[in-house]
């Protein structure tokens, strides 16, 4: 009784984990099978040609790189421009800073499909055509938010007294900025734009509404759900599962390091283990 | 700042006009949209709220106890453990919906087994039945529960629970007065990020269920990109975010008086 006490937990963590990690093992299984017609839903055999022709399946290639293209531009600007906001939430007192602080949370306490379709709606209202520009002002909207989100944190306990010693030492504010605050908020701006680059990859649902002709991945995969999945697809959900856990396991190694560094950090300047004495020689 | 307010300012002076796509619309606050939406999707605003709250539900009891396993005895494997627990993340949304479908497929394992013990009868499925299609939105948002659960657990201070003991009471009432108690924080949170994307979601339903189990995301995305109907998809879309925020004032009372009377 009392040992099936003792490991019912780590044996429910066990099965839990099964349920959590089994789709992603078929994900990654069913990238190497060889079905033999047009659905890929029983095992029938192990090959590597999903891999090599990847890009075999007509309009994926061109849809990853869409993927890629809006990821990586949506990404950059929502960064500089969450990092700028979130600066001027957490240190400035300006009119409507408490409905800003508010508006962020919006596209996160929104479901999805009605952001989609509210921006949809405007485009629509303007006349805007849908297609590549569309789909990178929405994603630059939501990754705002969670940058926002990320640097703010980091900015509340910041420790101000190392910018004022910046300024003493007679940096101007510019060179302040460069060298002392945005070193120091690195690591949150780093996270939130991983974590904003892997949003944009992966969502579906606004840029289903605000695509109009556009193909991203996820489209790619929506579209060839109504007929027949092809393989290639999960190559590419495994490629991008792959690289999103070598990043992970990177940025914990590098965690642990500088852990350690910090720790270390006394010995790099060593003391005199023994005090000079004079001693008769 | 405009890219919040002005869409949602537009999905609404959309929903307030008549029209067809072909002859245009005009604006003269057409509330009877609303109405109509309300009577004719009726089900569907049900069957979203019931499914998302039955995976919330599922989500909380089934993370409850693996967070808590890595909370407090996982040691320093803790890491590892959270990047399992958000690793269904790193892979594509629609591709892990999709996964299910071989998982729960007629022909599968899972169905075969149940039909083995009888729980299934020997023509019985999974697929395209609201269990699936259940089962799919708890899959999809349980890191949203487990992550702020976690961050919560992880807080509570070994000594609060080491100072109950030490005043007699039992593992159970140590959990029901102490640890429960100090991870409601972790438990709103992660309930309102798993309920909120969950009332909205359509692809769960439209990949795993047939039109039984349509939810009003479904009926929302089908009037907006099939069939054009933008005026009666805007109120819908504003009489979903109506409810969650109903919803949530409903569910912050009730969490605030309980914790008023706790």
């Amino acid at each position: 009784m009392r040992w099936v006490k003792r490991h019912i937990l780590p044996a429910y963590a066990l099965l839990a984990f099964c349920y959590l990690l089994l789709p992603i093992a078929v994900v990654i299984l069913f990238s190497f099978n060889a079905p033999s017609g047009r659905f890929n839903y029983v095992w029938e055999g192990f090959t590597f040609d999903n891999w090599v022709n990847w890009d075999a399946p007509p309009g994926i290639q061109s849809a990853v790189g869409k993927s890629l293209e809006i990821g990586l531009l949506s990404t950059i600007v929502a960064t500089v421009l969450g990092t700028l906001l979130a600066l001027a939430i957490v240190r400035h007192q300006f009119r409507g800073r408490g409905a800003t602080n508010m508006l962020i949370f919006l596209p996160m306490s929104t479901p999805e499909i009605v952001l989609g379709a509210s921006l949809l709606t405007l485009f629509l209202n303007r006349q805007i055509v849908t297609g590549f520009g569309t789909i990178f002002i929405a994603h630059v909207m939501f990754i705002v938010s969670y940058v926002v989100v990320t640097v703010k944190a980091r900015l509340i306990d910041f420790d101000r007294h190392l910018e004022e010693a910046a300024m003493d030492l007679g940096a101007n504010e510019w060179v302040t900025f460069r060298k002392v605050t945005l070193p120091l908020l690195a690591p949150a701006i780093l996270s939130a734009a991983l974590l904003g680059f892997a949003l944009s990859i992966d969502d579906f649902v606004i840029t289903y509404f605000v695509s109009g002709p556009t193909q991203t991945f996820p489209l790619f995969v929506w579209g060839a759900a109504r007929v027949a999945v092809p393989p290639q697809v999960n190559v590419i959900a495994s490629a991008i599962f792959l690289v999103a856990v070598l990043v992970m396991i990177g940025n914990v190694l590098w965690g642990l390091r500088a852990r350690r560094a910090r720790e270390s950090m006394p010995a790099a300047v060593p003391l005199p283990e023994t005090l000079p004495t004079t001693e008769p020689a | 700042m405009l890219f919040f307010v002005a869409p949602l300012g537009f999905l609404g002076y959309q929903s307030l006009q008549t029209g067809t796509f072909d002859t245009g619309y005009t604006f003269d606050w057409a509330f009877s949209n609303y109405w109509d939406a309300l009577r004719d999707y009726h089900d569907q605003f049900v069957r979203s709220f019931l499914y998302a709250g039955i995976a919330t539900i599922v989500a909380l009891l089934v993370s409850y106890p693996l967070v808590y396993w890595i909370a407090f005895r996982a040691g320093r494997w803790k890491n590892v453990f959270l990047i399992l627990i958000v690793a269904p993340l790193f892979v594509t949304y629609l591709v892990r919906t999709l996964a299910w479908l071989n998982i729960l497929a007629d022909q599968g394992p899972v169905v075969g087994f149940l039909r083995d013990i009888h729980v299934l009868g020997p023509d019985g499925r999974l697929l395209a039945t609201s269990v699936a299609v259940v089962a799919g939105i708890t899959y999809n948002f349980l890191p949203f529960m487990a992550l702020p659960l976690y961050v919560s657990l992880e807080q509570i201070d070994a000594r609060l629970l080491e100072a109950a003991e030490d005043l007699y009471a039992s593992k159970r009432q140590a959990f029901l007065h102490v640890t429960l108690p100090l991870s409601a924080p972790g438990i709103v949170a992660g309930t309102l990020l798993t309920f909120i994307p969950a009332a909205g979601d359509f692809i769960n339903a439209q990949l795993l269920g047939t039109p039984k189990q349509y939810m009003v995301g479904n009926v929302i995305q089908s009037k907006f990109l099939d069939v054009l109907d933008y005026p009666s998809a805007a109120a819908l879309s504003f009489i979903l975010m109506a409810l969650i925020l109903v919803g949530l004032l409903v569910y912050a009372r009730a969490v605030g008086t309980e914790r008023l009377t706790g």
